[in-house]
């Protein structure tokens, strides 16, 4: 396996406020990586590092092509799709107007077809198509925000926190599609969770993040059986 | 009877110039939450350089888009030179910029096209219709601004390019995330708004003859306009400004008189702001305290 996205001490900083303090971590191709830590920890400033959101330093290197000092906007042209934290709906849009948006890098005849893609995954989504975006629920909203990222045919998805705020039952259903998305379209995942166990289960790698640093990083499947670690991390 | 229906008439008229000072100004707002003080004055400097264009002995209609083509790449050109600096600096920076660019426009204006008075032609027959009640150019101003509107609404409305630019002013982060490049969006959104401000300046220019200040007045409607419509809402604008051109002409044929019209503007600003300040059509906006 080969590594799609490599991270080499990365820092990063709110004004005078530094998050991350020298991270090393990567992401193999066609694999799901899960970023865990508490709340405060640097998991969604260290996904918005990754899409030049805020200030860094270090290396970023995405299918051998350095990235850290390029514009969002190209880094999401080379093939990086962000869930952000908040979901990122365009509320005052349409549901159409929103995955219009997800495939706007791409030339209109192609996205439409992969509409019809979207609505197998997410059925709702069709059902509310010419409706509001900010009058979706919020589970709506979350498949809403995966299918404008979708749409932008990522080589690597970034999710934060698909789980906030949503029943569970609900989280059931959208992860079970993230399964089915990651095998039907070959898009490697980097995926932030407070939900521990959860991420466990769904990915392959796994980095522990503790204020800033990353202090555990192995297979998910001997993160989850080690029980130093999940009673003194990860509270289950 | 026959002169009040002629008042609303010709309110229409003027207020299809407020609709479009009242879009533009709602435009740049809605992308930046400031008001472009100086989009009265951009209209000038355009109309004068349709009138430049028209005595180098061009068409009216030529010179008409030439105008509209040149005061976009000025809009665009002024948000990429002086406005990009100031994006995120704080709320009286901005004010100061704004005030700085009407005055710089207004002055530059003067100084290039002198402070004269000119005659602005218009390219409509001079001659009254259906029996009177309406002037060949009110017709036709009427009808070219409703037809820069429509085209305004399609274009947001139905091209990925005004998709992409309603997304940047609604939601810079989250269209970056997509791939929109909001930084040129928001230029081609002054682009455009200066655009439609040369159409106003053209339409108005032969009823109240061109001169630097031509349009401060028509800003001050324009603006009443949006606030009435609501200042976050296209649709509310251009309703607003039809409103305000006919509230403006009735009032001034029969209540305060010609001399204090302009105060209508303000009466209706200000009873907007303390009755209530979302305006007709505008969002509510709530602030957690």
């Amino acid at each position: 396996m080969t590594a799609l996205l490599e991270v080499k001490g990365l820092h990063a900083a709110y004004g005078e406020t530094k998050v991350l303090h020298g991270l090393d971590f990567a992401v193999q191709q066609g694999g799901v990586t899960a970023l865990l830590g508490a709340n405060g920890a640097g998991k969604t400033t260290t996904l918005r590092a990754l899409c030049g959101m805020v200030g860094t330093q270090g290396e970023i290197n995405l299918g051998g092509k350095r990235i850290e000092a390029m514009a969002t906007e190209d880094i999401i042209r080379l093939g990086v799709a962000h869930v952000p934290d908040g979901r990122g709906t365009f509320m005052e849009l349409t549901v159409e107007e929103n995955m219009r948006l997800g495939a706007y890098t791409r030339p209109a005849r192609e996205a439409t077809a992969d509409f019809e893609k979207m609505f197998g995954y997410f059925p709702r989504l069709k059902e509310r198509y010419r409706q509001q975006a900010g009058t979706l629920s919020g589970g709506e909203q979350q498949m809403l925000a995966i299918s404008r990222a979708l749409l932008l045919r990522p080589r690597l998805l970034l999710l934060d926190e698909p789980s906030f705020g949503l029943a569970p039952l609900i989280v059931r259903e959208i992860f079970d599609i993230m399964r089915r998305i990651r095998d039907e379209e070959g898009v490697s995942i980097l995926l932030v969770e407070q939900n521990a166990s959860l991420a466990l289960a769904f990915a392959e790698d796994a980095y522990l993040l503790e204020t800033g640093r990353i202090v555990i990083s192995g297979k998910a499947s001997d993160i989850s059986k080690d029980e130093g670690i999940r009673r003194s991390y990860l509270g289950y | 009877m026959e002169g009040f229906i002629h008042q609303i008439i010709s309110g229409i008229a003027t207020g299809g110039i407020y609709a479009s000072v009242a879009l533009a100004l709602v435009m740049i707002y809605q992308a930046t939450h400031h008001v472009n003080f100086a989009q009265g004055e951009m209209a000038t400097f355009s109309t004068y350089i349709a009138l430049t264009l028209i005595n180098f002995g061009l068409p009216y209609w030529v010179a008409f888009v030439g105008s509209f083509a040149i005061s976009f790449v000025v809009g665009v050109i002024i948000e990429r030179l002086l406005m990009r600096p100031v994006a995120n600096a704080p709320v009286l920076t901005s004010v100061g910029v704004f005030v700085g660019l009407l005055l710089i426009v207004n002055s530059v204006t003067g100084w290039f096209f002198d402070y004269t008075i000119k005659q602005f032609p218009s390219p409509f027959p001079d001659k009254s219709l259906f029996g009177g009640f309406v002037s060949g150019h009110e017709l036709g101003s009427t009808a070219v601004t409703l037809v820069v509107l429509l085209s305004v609404y399609l274009f947001f409305r139905h091209t990925r390019l005004g998709l992409a630019m309603r997304a940047a002013a609604f939601n810079p982060v989250s269209s970056r995330l997509v791939g929109v490049r909001v930084g040129w969006m928001l230029a081609l959104g002054w682009g455009l708004a200066a655009a439609i401000g040369s159409v106003a300046g053209c339409m108005v220019a032969p009823v109240v003859f061109l001169d630097p200040n031509m349009m401060s007045g028509i800003l001050l409607y324009a603006f009443a306009g949006a606030l009435l419509g609501g200042i976050d809402s296209p649709l509310g604008a251009v309703l607003g400004g039809f409103m305000v051109g006919v509230i403006e002409n009735l009032g001034g044929a029969y209540v305060v008189g010609t001399e204090l019209k302009l105060t209508l503007a303000l009466v209706i600003i200000i009873s907007v702001l303390t009755l209530k300040p979302s305006g007709l059509m505008g969002r509510k906006v709530y602030s957690r305290v």
